[in-house]
């Protein structure tokens, strides 16, 4: 059965890091250690979500971590980082889960909604007691969301959406879904709606035989006719960049979590190869092509840190802008990628089984390199911010 | 109930460890951590203190890198904490470490004492003990389970063998906790935020110095065990080779 982990620091990276900052991913660590590691891949087989680790989490303070009041934590942009690190070093459906909720949902409320909304939502968000979900991608809009089809109707004193939604993190488990949708009118502009599930006219569905993100629940969602009152409007969106917003705080969490899968795939990795013995008695880790591949993902893990480091800082100071933010995404979670299939390739055919997390990390990877901005939309985001030119 | 907690930070439990270059002890560039026991003696100063009121108070004796175990105790609910802080703190036997830490809190009022059993690192299992002989209270070794009672605390300690003893013991006293008495919390991320409000005191070396002595123990060198391949021959009659193998298993190599 797989490794304890061992940690991961090749450069003195920790001696960047404040004592609430270390204090932060060591407690995750732990959560994650003691109560994530032993059920995950039992969650991933049963492709089951879970659910018992919701309550726990809140009460840790892991929701909408970064944001200030209505009883969220208000940690800085670097300790979430390494908070998500943390989670994904688990699993990246756990990590994907805690990002919706606190990044899609929370986010948005607080950015976007009235006081009510805020005084109603966040408390309950923050500790699980409501879970939420994000709609924005369309069964035939993905890395271009401006077309899409879902309609908000002004109706009475409310309004009445129409749409359907696909790929939709936390859908069938959600209480609340903010919902992304085109005013009917003149301006046809993109607005953000606070969807209580149980309206009628609303349904999800889940999407079954994922072989990535197994421990998470993704949902198509429809909603025919579902009637909300006025005050459902997310006051202050407007157009699409009120969603980007939101994703951009997401790919950001995201641009972390890469790296702990990575370090998970790394760990395994090493222990395995000074474990594992073939010819003359001799570990597989003194031989160089294995260590060539070891040696790659420690230059890229520790490369990826500081990359995510830096755009956290910036972040703190209110300079990140939204391309540092792609570049972490695109780079972080492509190195992850491949170091999953490296330490697969280090791992033999035991790699390909659930004793060890490698595959499960980079089946997770396969989501995560195309959600939040596929790689080559970041990459089209990098030119066009090296070029001025758009090449969408 | 008034309660200090000693607390001592230690390299992480699965950290690859390399030896110095002197040989003398291991590289400092590793990561650390709260020394287990320790952590179990913190979270039932806090269990008690949620039952019966009071103050937990923590206290640590090592360099400027140690405070990370004072936060970190802070953030799980002590109410606040004093740093004997100085890179010297380290290098001490326990002895002096508990005269250190007798120095630092004259003058206050404690009940109770608790400490881990003992530190994941040097592992000698001493400071408590000398602790409360310096401060002319009982103690109680190997505890896994602490009750309040009117006229002090009844105790359980854990034997060998699977064995236990329950003895009643009046305050103040110090106790040394085993770990998995309870179960560790975890600090919540508004814990960590809020711990840095908390007051910390910091004691100098020179403030306990006079208390101290020359250490009596120093290492030596330090070395990774040396694998060996020893094939012996057993020589005489079967029942002979027999009766010393069996000596061998159960004297040398304890196995049987
Ligand atoms: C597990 C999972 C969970 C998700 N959760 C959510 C969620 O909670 N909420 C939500 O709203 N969405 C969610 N998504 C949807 C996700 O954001 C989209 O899948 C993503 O935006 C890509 O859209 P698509 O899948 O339609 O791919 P497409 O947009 O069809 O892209 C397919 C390929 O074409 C490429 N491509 C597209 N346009 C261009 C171009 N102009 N130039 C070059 N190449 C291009 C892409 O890079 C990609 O390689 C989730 C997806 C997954 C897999």
């Amino acid at each position: 059965m797989g490794f304890k982990f061992q940690g991961f620091d090749f450069i003195q990276f920790d001696s960047l890091l404040s004592e609430d900052e270390r204090l932060i991913r060591d407690q995750t660590r732990g959560f994650i250690e003691q109560n994530l590691i032993p059920i995950i891949e039992q969650c991933n087989r049963e492709g089951r979500f879970p659910r018992e680790l919701v309550r726990p989490m809140g009460e840790l303070g892991f929701y909408g971590a970064t944001l200030d009041g209505y009883g969220c934590s208000g940690i800085s942009n670097v300790e979430y980082g390494l908070l998500t690190q943390e989670l994904e070093r688990g699993d990246s459906g756990i990590r994907s889960f805690v990002s919706v909720q606190s990044a899609l949902v929370m986010y948005p409320i607080y950015a976007f909604g009235s006081e009510k909304q805020k005084e109603f939502w966040l408390p309950k968000l923050a500790t699980g007691e409501k879970l939420g979900c994000f709609g924005l991608t369309e069964p035939d809009f993905g890395s271009n969301p401006g077309g899409m089809r879902t309609r908000a109707r002004r109706d009475r004193d409310g309004y009445l959406l129409n749409g359907e939604k696909m790929w939709i993190t936390s859908g069938s488990v959600a209480d609340v879904a903010v919902i992304w949708a085109k005013l009917e009118d003149e301006e046809a502009e993109i607005r953000g709606f606070l969807v209580e599930t149980d309206r009628p006219g609303f349904s999800a569905t889940d999407i079954h035989g994922k072989w990535s993100l197994r421990a998470s629940v993704t949902s198509g969602l429809s909603l025919q006719d579902v009637r909300i009152p006025a005050e459902s409007i997310l006051p202050t969106s407007g157009g699409l960049k009120s969603p980007l917003m939101c994703l951009s705080q997401a790919r950001y969490g995201i641009s972390w979590g890469a790296i702990g899968a990575a370090m998970s795939c790394y760990d395994a990795a090493l222990q395995y190869a000074q474990q594992r013995k073939q010819f003359r008695n001799q570990p597989i880790a003194s031989h160089q092509l294995v260590q060539e591949k070891l040696a790659w993902m420690l230059t890229e893990i520790t490369k990826g840190q500081l990359l995510a480091l830096q755009v956290g800082r910036l972040k703190d100071r209110g300079k990140a802008q939204f391309q540092h933010i792609s570049m972490a995404k695109r780079n972080n979670v492509w190195m992850a990628l491949e170091c999953a299939r490296m330490a697969r390739d280090i791992l033999g055919a035991t790699g390909i089984t659930d004793d060890y997390p490698v595959m499960r990390h980079m089946m997770n990877l396969e989501s995560v390199k195309t959600y939040e901005g596929t790689h080559d939309i970041h990459t089209l985001i990098l030119g066009q911010s090296a070029t001025g030119i758009s090449a969408f | 109930m008034k309660i200090l907690v000693c607390i001592k930070q230690v390299p992480q439990k699965d950290a690859p460890l390399k030896l110095n270059e002197a040989g003398t002890w291991i590289r400092e560039d590793v990561s650390y951590e709260v020394n287990e026991p320790d952590a179990y003696a913190l979270e039932e100063a806090l269990r008690q203190k949620e039952k019966h009121g009071g103050e937990v108070v923590v206290i640590t004796a090592g360099p400027t890198r140690s405070q990370q175990v004072l936060r970190e105790a802070l953030a799980k609910g002590a109410d606040r904490a004093i740093h004997l802080e100085d890179d010297r703190f380290g290098a001490l036997e326990s002895t002096n470490t508990a005269r250190a830490i007798a120095a630092a809190i004259e003058g206050e009022k404690f009940d109770l004492v608790v400490t881990g059993l003992q530190s994941d690192d040097y592992g000698a299992a001493q400071t408590g003990v000398l602790l409360a002989e310096i401060l002319g209270w009982p103690h109680a070794t190997i505890i896994i389970g602490i009750e309040k009672t009117d006229s002090g605390v009844h105790l359980k300690r854990e034997l060998e063998a699977g064995h236990y003893q329950f003895i009643d013991m009046p305050l103040p006293a110090v106790l040394t906790i085993q770990s998995g008495i309870n179960k560790l919390r975890y600090a919540t991320l508004i814990g960590i935020k809020q711990a840095k409000m908390k007051p910390m005191r910091k004691v100098s070396y020179g403030e306990v110095e006079a208390k101290l002595s020359k250490n009596l123990q120093r290492i030596e060198r330090l070395y990774v065990p040396v694998k060996q391949k020893k094939t012996e021959m057993l020589e005489g009659t079967p029942p002979e080779v027999a009766k010393k193998l069996v000596e061998h298993l159960r004297n040398t190599v304890r196995v049987i």
